[in-house]
């Protein structure tokens, strides 16, 4: 399905025009006109003070939130012509998420964890995800700790935990909202190492919002958010 | 094992205290209804085997004699008094014919004639006044076990023979082989008055039959009432002793007869066990509202404490309606465990109790039935009432919106 009005169909990410309002009443205007366009394979860091709308930008890119007006096409696809299960589906298998608080299911061990999304998408379990799982655990480090549920592990373990699920459904887009933000240097270090080597070896997109400089400089091209519109695009 | 099935089994273990604290109360819950269930039904069941282990589902009786007002020549009725007659034992006309069409009825299983007059049992000095119940043995055999009741002796009508009850036989001083007579009380000239041969005695457990029933063979109650070739009654058994009712209202219909059913006759003791039964529906209702509402304020507390694992879920590709299933099963396997606890502490507690509760000849004194089927719908139940308490939370958990959980988190 190609889209009406955009020309680009080998563009990954492409909004126009995007806002995103909140509450009735009151109404705070987020975002105030978002024009962005990423190709595959980037490695992109999106910056800002708090309250600029990064994190706003990032649910709407990984389709768990609709913008207010604008457009979003993501490989080709009006989203906005998506329903609910269609959205879901195509959140599942296309777009990865990393968050800055870990977000693992405690109950579970990191390796379930990991493939965890390709369990939702096939309904059962079978030995082809547990293969893959594992794989993914022993490319960020953790193949020993496979077994160990996730409140066994620490702070950086649970975010390359969470990184490898990110990485389960080999989406072409990965969303990291501060992935490093929770973790001591060293350990957050370890993580970026890992988001830039699945970068290189899968082609993978990386959306990376973070407030730390030092990261954003590391990255291919820097975003930078204020009050809802884009600063500077480098 | 699906994916909704394993995170449902995997939350119900990560809240163990939760988990149990409601399993106990469902199991508790369960148990109450299947051991008052079985209880009532037990008692039920006996109650109405006593009351008719002496007794025909349906007794059919000529229509009453009633008298005519003459009127005169011109129509007009000179004399509008009209006095009751007594009521004398009456054969039912063309009885055969009558029992033949009532056998025929679906849902009749055996019919006997019958006859059934007062009398006086004489011996020495001594008197009783007894119905006498003039039968065929055999065919009034499938209508009440007579056998199953007999403390001495045979069921033996041949000719002038008779069995009688044990309060009888101890008023008279009557054993098996004894001689007494039976005399019709009626002002007639010719009433009967012949010596009968005590060939059995019952105990049916009720003391007024006991001293009141005198068995001969048809044949001898026909000669002693006048009745040559005519019955009084025929009982009738039925194949559901609750469709008795129906059924004494269908043979009216059908053969013009006056049919009463033990339901009708006894009015009392059905009033009871409807009362008895819609009390004990009232208490299973409250159990069962009370461990809904267990099931569904457990599950909505689950929600909220699982709000930033939804959110999780949701964004890694989990859709709204697994989500929904996915606490929609943990409703019903609760109510699946929990009756699962419920039936094995309701055989217990009814096992329990009626060895507890003994009669001074050692039966239960309050006869506990277990019944299969009363497990599987107590189940059911258990589990259609975790599904549907289980519905809100899940359909709340199934809008929760991810981005608002992760934003918030």
């Amino acid at each position: 399905m190609s889209v009406p009005g955009t020309g680009n169909s080998d563009a990954l990410l492409r909004l126009e025009s995007v806002t995103k309002d909140y509450g009735t009443r009151i109404v705070t205007h987020v975002l105030r006109g978002i024009d962005l366009v990423v190709e595959p394979g980037e490695f992109m860091a999106l910056t800002g003070p708090s309250g600029s709308g990064k994190t706003t930008l990032l649910n709407l890119i990984g389709l768990l939130d609709r913008p207010t007006s604008g457009r979003i096409a993501f490989q080709g696809w009006d989203i906005a012509q998506l329903n609910e299960s269609e959205t879901t589906a195509l959140r599942g298998r296309s777009i990865g998420f990393v968050f800055q608080f870990h977000h693992l299911l405690p109950a579970f061990t990191a390796q379930e964890n990991v493939m965890l999304p390709l369990l939702a998408d096939r309904g059962r379990r079978d030995a082809e995800m547990e293969d893959r799982a594992s794989a993914l655990l022993d490319e960020v480090g953790l193949a020993d700790r496979a077994s160990y549920l996730a409140v066994e592990l620490s702070g950086g373990e649970q975010q390359r935990v969470a990184l490898a699920r990110s990485l389960v459904m080999r989406p072409p887009l990965v969303l990291a909202d501060e992935p490093t933000g929770n973790l001591d240097s060293e350990s957050g270090a370890q993580v970026f190492r890992l988001l830039r080597a699945f970068n290189e070896r899968y082609g993978t997109t990386f959306v990376i919002v973070t407030h730390d400089d030092r990261l954003a400089v590391q990255c291919d091209r820097t975003v930078h958010m204020v009050d809802g519109r884009v600063d500077s695009d480098t | 094992m699906p994916f909704e099935l394993i995170v449902a089994l995997r939350y119900l273990r990560e809240g163990k205290g939760q988990t149990w604290l409601i399993l106990t109360g469902i199991g508790v819950g369960v148990g109450v209804i299947i051991f008052l269930s079985a209880l009532i039904t037990g008692l039920q069941k006996s109650l109405v085997a006593r009351t008719l282990g002496s007794q025909a589902h349906v007794i059919v009786r000529p229509r009453e004699e009633i008298p005519r007002v003459l009127p005169t020549r011109d129509g007009a009725v000179r004399d509008a008094t009209v006095e009751r007659p007594a009521q004398r034992v009456r054969s039912i006309v063309q009885w055969q014919r009558a029992r033949a069409d009532i056998a025929r009825i679906p849902g009749v299983v055996a019919t006997a004639p019958s006859i059934s007059g007062p009398a006086i049992a004489v011996r020495g000095d001594g008197a009783n006044s007894v119905l006498v119940r003039g039968i065929e043995p055999d065919s009034y055999g499938r209508i009440v076990n007579l056998e199953a009741f007999l403390k001495a002796g045979r069921l033996d009508l041949d000719g002038f023979k008779a069995v009688i009850g044990t309060g009888l036989a101890a008023n008279l001083g009557l054993e098996v082989g004894d001689r007494f007579r039976l005399r019709v009380g009626t002002e007639r000239d010719d009433a009967g008055l012949a010596v009968y041969t005590v060939s059995g005695i019952f105990d049916i457990g009720n003391k007024d039959l006991n001293e009141r029933w005198v068995f001969v063979s048809l044949r001898a109650a026909q000669s002693l009432f006048g009745l040559e070739g005519g019955v009084s009654a025929i009982e009738v058994k039925g194949a559901e002793i609750y469709d008795a009712e129906p059924l004494a209202v269908l043979i009216t219909e059908r053969t013009g007869l006056v049919a009463d059913s033990w339901m009708r006759s006894n009015e009392q003791l059905l009033t009871g066990l409807r009362s008895q039964s819609s009390s004990s529906l009232m208490i299973q209702s409250f159990v069962i509202l009370a461990f809904a509402l267990g099931i569904a304020s457990v599950l909505a507390v689950s929600v909220v404490q699982k709000s930033r694992e939804i959110g999780i879920l949701r964004a890694t590709g989990t859709s709204r309606a697994q989500i929904l299933r996915i606490f929609l099963l943990q409703g019903s396997i609760l109510g699946l465990v929990g009756s699962a606890v419920g039936i094995a502490l309701g055989i217990v507690l009814g096992v329990f109790f009626s060895r507890l509760a003994r009669n001074p000849d050692g039966s239960a004194t309050f006869p506990v039935s277990i019944d299969t089927v009363l497990y599987l719908r107590s189940a059911a139940i258990a589990v259609g009432v975790g599904l549907v308490s289980a519905i809100l939370p899940a359909r709340r958990a199934a809008r929760m919106n991810p981005a608002q959980i992760i934003r918030s988190s």
